[in-house]
């Protein structure tokens, strides 16, 4: 067959881009981290300092996720069967925080939940903080893997089950939510992943106090800055392990459900 | 162009698409490629065009050995099942796609789109697009373009597979006049008897990836070599291991003793042709098919019991 | 799809959990009002979470930052380094997000067209930047570009300079964009399907013409809409730039690193004015996002 998809030139292009900028870039992050043995690896992640960050990297991010998991659902469930002026419009706000820049999602929370807040709520330096700005930049997540399943959910499944007898909260229960659990669940496990990792959205807000506010991102940031680059490495690859193994396992459990459905 | 295709295989991972095909398509002739789904005829005919490689074997076409070039020098016209429109240009430009990639001069692209749109009868509807076409229009927007680069042969996937019963009757029809008017070498897949035997000179019978038989119509029909092209082509009643055309029962007008004897089950009346249904005496089910004027003669009624005359059923050596 | 997506977004709301059967006539009008708060309550809910966690504070930052007029912002605007980021961050997304669409277009026609052995490892690798803090992204960037990292002393004694200067930005802004390109491409690639490509190879095109003629106008809508949300990260990337850039302030600010400079040096109206200027970005982003969809889903209807 003619060479479809490019030649070996354009291949080798692609290898070596993909090579400069994901490979090594692994492969040196990898390396620096276990350049100590195990022992070593261990030590830098179970550091005091370290280690609060990493529990309050996962705390706040499970927090988090949970209150995803309800509240997106509601906002799917709401843009999906609801009817109200202006809905065109929340549907596309919806994505907000994903087109806007982290610093800035920080900041924005900090002028109204901040110093000086017209609301009279200042949470600025607390872990309400932390979770606050993980909740604003997971938003789009769950609400946009619920929303397509709840489109395309059958209704007369709902109207069947309400011919027979069900409350409505039946329904809602034993029809509705089993089919949008996977649904949920997907979104979850992206949230949780772009929680671990995020930065810039804490980094005002939070005030980066170590054992109090410092999320694991922030503590890397600070040992880079400190030059203790294997230090920084190895809790990097400890939160990316994190990541990798929610991710795998949602692909796990969504080719399963993908199984099952068929 | 006659075309030869010797020896092929394909495998697909474990599946056999093709079992060592060898065929020969006269010059100018219109050939249909006959079989049930996933009996290689796709494949056979997407060999044919290059979009697929044999494992092993050859195609030759006008004498050439094409095996190994690639599709866009092979000289085919390609009418895909779902037409494959290009859908963000005009049907001008889908039909001018084939002279343009070969930098012809803008007025005499123009001017054989022109010819084709006619002959194709889509003149007017050279600005649409193909999502403001119908089926068949897709259908014959395709295969002027595919008749644009003048092809030595024209293969055709299921040209007629997804489109309704009418329009369907009416491209059968057309696409054979176009191709006394052309003549050029057609091959066209079908899975349907009925369109191979109206439309084709010649049908290739396949199945499971091999040839079953090939022929004219009238000598598949007439001499079947096997079950499978017996029962594939034209209705039959199978006995045990022999086989009955349902016309070639013939229903004696009175109990003369000389037949068998037989009780009509049901009579079914579809239009021109009538079907009954009948047990034998020694409990066997066959039907016949009588004339509309036949059966009124007869004055077959359910329930009646009669004498039919069974010719010598045909028997395959398996 | 979406055809059907549009009738079940405009079917009556709540008609799905009213139960019809079961109620009597004078019954119906209290399960009609019990439905009707129900939703009411829902709908609250839903809307006043997005307006408090939301909308309120976005709109907070457009009024901290004209609250004292127009003329601070007029000169947040026209500071020497403010200009400097501002331009930089263009630059930077000038490099980046053509790379990585070039990149982003090749990787999805192999994935998708391609037939290879690791071809789903392959994907997994794409999409690897998605999974990674920007910071940890920066970090591994220095391990492997900066003065001590793998690559350090060839590029000194070659004269170049990736890590705090503008290669090193335009790295990192490429890394974390890197799949969107590749992932909205890659459905639209496979529903557009290979008979249209093969169609033109039978007419004589050559792979070059096939690609350029007829699989790029098929997917261009899926590549600009890759192509948007890549731009929207690269303008708006921090934690990795901010890592690799130095911060020199007037060097290798960006407009984002510039945000948290001004703020942290207690100008708080050059902070918002250079925010608001990002999310009036962001607010473009959307609004192409928008158009996008809906163009793409008129011509998939029609």
């Amino acid at each position: 067959m003619p060479a479809r998809g490019g030649g070996a030139l354009g291949k080798g292009l692609l290898g070596i881009y993909l090579t400069a900028l994901v490979l090594l870039p692994i492969a040196a992050l990898l390396t620096k981290a276990s350049s100590g043995g195990t022992s070593a690896f261990w030590r830098e992640i179970t550091s005091p300092e370290a280690l609060a960050a990493i529990k309050l990297t996962l705390a706040a991010s499970a927090i988090v996720v949970v209150l995803n998991a309800i509240f997106g659902t509601i906002i799917a469930w709401v843009l999906v069967r609801d009817e109200f002026p202006g809905k065109r419009i929340v549907n596309s706000l919806i994505d907000l925080p994903f087109a806007l820049p982290t610093i800035v999602a920080g900041l924005v929370l900090l002028s109204l939940y901040g110093k000086g807040s017209p609301v009279g709520i200042n949470v600025a330096f607390t872990r309400a903080a932390v979770g606050l700005a993980l909740l604003f930049v997971t938003l789009p997540f769950v609400v946009r893997s619920v929303q397509p399943v709840l489109l395309e959910l059958d209704q007369s499944m709902e109207e069947a089950a309400a011919s027979l007898g069900a409350r409505p909260a039946t329904v809602l229960r034993r029809i509705v939510l089993p089919s949008l659990v996977p649904a949920i669940v997907s979104g979850v496990a992206l949230s949780f992943a772009r929680a671990l990792g995020e930065f810039g959205s804490l980094v005002l807000i939070t005030g980066n106090l170590p054992f109090k506010t410092e999320v694991g991102s922030v503590y890397i940031f600070g040992q880079i800055q400190n030059d203790s680059l294997p230090t920084a490495a190895a809790v990097s690859v400890a939160l990316l392990f994190v990541a990798l193994v929610v991710l795998g396992l949602l692909s796990f459990i969504s080719q399963r459900q993908s199984r099952h459905v068929l | 162009m006659a075309i030869e295709v010797r020896n092929v295989d394909k495998r697909f991972g474990d599946f056999v698409a093709l079992d060592d095909v060898t065929m020969t398509v006269g010059d100018g002739a219109l050939t249909a490629l006959l079989g049930p789904s996933g009996s290689g005829k796709s494949t056979l005919l997407r060999i044919i065009a290059g979009l697929e490689t044999p494992d092993s074997g050859q195609v030759v076409i006008g004498g050439e050995d094409v095996t190994s070039s690639a599709a866009r020098t092979r000289g085919v016209g390609f009418v895909f099942q779902h037409y494959a429109p290009f859908k963000h240009m005009s049907v001008h430009d889908n039909v001018a796609f084939g002279l343009s990639v070969r930098k012809r001069p803008k007025d005499e692209i123009a001017e054989r789109v022109k010819e084709l749109l006619g002959l194709v009868r889509l003149d007017g509807l050279a600005e649409r697009y193909p999502s403001q076409l119908s089926g068949g229009q897709l259908q014959r927007m395709a295969l002027a373009r595919a008749l644009a680069v003048q092809p030595q042969v024209l293969l055709l996937d299921e040209p007629f597979g997804a489109l309704d019963a009418q329009v369907r009757a009416e491209l059968r029809e057309w696409l054979r006049r176009l191709h006394e008017e052309i003549h050029v070498t057609t091959v066209f897949v079908t899975h349907d008897q009925e369109e191979a035997m109206e439309v084709a000179e010649q049908i290739v019978v396949m199945n499971k990836g091999r040839i079953e038989q090939a022929g004219s119509p009238r000598h598949l029909y007439e001499s079947p070599t096997n079950e499978f092209v017996m029962s594939f082509i034209g209705p039959v009643n199978r006995i045990g291991d022999a086989f009955l055309r349902p016309h070639d029962i013939q229903i004696l007008p009175e109990s003369d003793g000389t037949g068998t004897e037989a009780l009509i089950e049901r009579v079914v009346h579809l239009g021109f042709e009538v079907r009954v249904e009948l047990k034998l005496h020694d409990g066997r089910d066959v039907w016949a098919q009588v004339t509309r004027e036949e059966a009124r003669q007869l004055e077959l009624t359910e329930g009646q019991i009669l004498s039919v005359r069974l010719p010598a059923p045909r028997v395959f050596s398996s | 799809m979406s055809s059907s997506a549009q009738g079940a977004v405009s079917i009556t709301p709540g008609a799905g959990i009213r139960p019809a059967q079961r109620a009597p006539a004078s019954g119906s009008g209290r399960d009609e009002r019990a439905a009707r708060a129900r939703r009411l309550g829902v709908r609250s809910v839903a809307l006043g979470y997005l307006a408090l966690l939301l909308l309120a504070p976005v709109a907070m930052i457009f009024y901290r930052t004209f609250e004292h007029g127009l003329a601070p912002v007029w000169s947040a605007v026209t500071a020497p380094n403010a200009q400097h980021s501002f331009w930089l961050s263009l630059e930077v997304v000038a490099i980046a997000v053509p790379l990585n669409t070039v990149f982003g277009v090749g990787m999805a026609l192999l994935l998708e067209r391609g037939r290879f052995r690791g071809k789903g490892l392959l994907g997994v690798l794409i999409d690897l930047p998605f999974a990674i803090s920007p910071v940890v992204v920066g970090l591994a960037l220095v391990l492997v570009y900066g003065k001590t990292g793998w690559f350090g002393d060839w590029l000194a004694t070659n004269g170049i300079q990736v890590i705090f200067s503008v290669p090193g930005m335009v790295l990192a802004t490429a890394v974390v964009s890197l799949p969107f390109v590749a992932r909205e491409t890659i459905p639209v690639l496979r529903e557009l399907g290979t008979d249209s490509e093969q169609a033109a190879e039978t007419l004589g095109a050559s792979a070059w013409q096939a690609f350029w003629r007829v699989t790029l106008p098929g997917i261009r809508w899926g590549v600009v809409y890759g192509v948007v949300l890549t731009t929207a990260r690269a303008l708006g990337e921090f934690g990795a730039v901010s890592i690799v850039s130095g911060r020199i302030e007037g060097q290798t600010q960006t407009l984002p690193l510039y945000v948290q400079d001004r703020f942290e040096n207690f100008d708080s109206t050059g902070a918002y004015t250079a925010a608001v200027v990002l999310a009036l970005l962001a607010l473009a982003t959307l609004l192409a996002m928008n158009l996008l969809t809906r163009h793409t889903r008129k011509r998939t209807a029609a």
